[in-house]
């Protein structure tokens, strides 16, 4: 080989090494429950950063009062809005269970497998409750049930 | 050997040199939001559908407004840290990572300031 192969070869190794598929692979691995509700902790995290805006722009159209507010109200009160508020509590209330369970694991609680399928059933089960009841409670509230 | 002492070693706080302040931050902003976002929801939901002069009472409760800023401040802290994390695992090419960083760094600290003050001039105006 003279010199020019040599440096061709060397970078063709280096540039196949950036072209390797990076680990975890996740491709290749069964979904499990454990790193299903793993990867939605982050996805419900970032949607919530995103959905605390409807926190900052309920605060301000009260500030500014009357017909701002108004609006706001027609605007959640559809169909669409009602659907991002569904998601939205739900998105909280999973951040919110699965949130505590984390906590556990921080403190070395309920790290056993088996432990670890329990919580995350109950994580998504006490979602679920929590999004149910508080739809029922807000829909009491409005006096539409 | 190392010349260094244990209390050295354990103050010399990794390649980020903070230490496991970042992870500290997340879980105390976390445990506040426990109690804050429970008293939260269930506080503005029977407000769904009020008038606004309603709602504005509501947030003029000192109680009220003094817990609303505390979680604003909690939230967002909460949130810029997470999003950090977030993007410091998935964005590699090293001007995107700094710029987003910054943006959302930015972003959490003038939507707090926003919220802040609007709970601030509802809660002064009355």
């Amino acid at each position: 080989m003279d010199l020019l192969r040599i440096e061709r070869f060397i970078w063709k190794s280096i540039m196949d090494t950036r072209e390797r598929p990076l680990s975890p692979h996740l491709q290749v691995y069964k979904p499990q429950l454990t790193s299903i509700l793993s990867i939605m902790h982050r996805v419900t995290g970032v949607a919530l950063a995103a959905g605390t805006c409807l926190l900052v722009w309920w605060l301000v159209v009260i500030a500014l009062g009357g017909e701002y507010y108004t609006i706001m109200q027609n605007i959640m009160g559809s169909w669409y809005g009602r659907l991002a508020l569904l998601g939205w509590s739900f998105a909280l209330f999973y951040h919110l269970c699965n949130g505590i369970r984390h906590l556990f694991w921080d403190m070395g609680v309920g790290l056993e497998l088996r432990r670890a399928y329990q919580s995350g059933w109950l994580v998504i089960g006490a979602a679920i409750l929590l999004t149910l009841g508080t739809w029922t409670y807000a829909y009491q509230s409005v006096g539409a049930l | 050997m190392s010349l260094r002492t244990d209390l050295g070693k354990v103050r010399g706080l990794g390649s980020a040199k903070e230490g496991v302040g970042h992870w500290w931050s997340q879980r105390l902003t976390a445990i506040a939001l426990i109690p804050l976002l429970i008293w939260l929801i269930a506080s503005i939901v029977p407000l769904a559908g009020a008038e606004v002069r309603i709602v504005r009472e509501w947030i003029s409760e000192p109680v009220n407004s003094v817990l609303l800023l505390s979680l604003i401040v909690a939230v967002f802290h909460h949130a810029q840290l997470g999003l950090q994390v977030v993007i410091e695992d998935y964005v590699h090419t090293v001007w995107l990572k700094l710029a987003s960083l910054i943006v959302v760094k930015f972003l959490a600290f003038g939507l707090s300031t926003t919220s802040i003050f609007a709970v601030l001039k509802i809660a002064f105006s009355g």
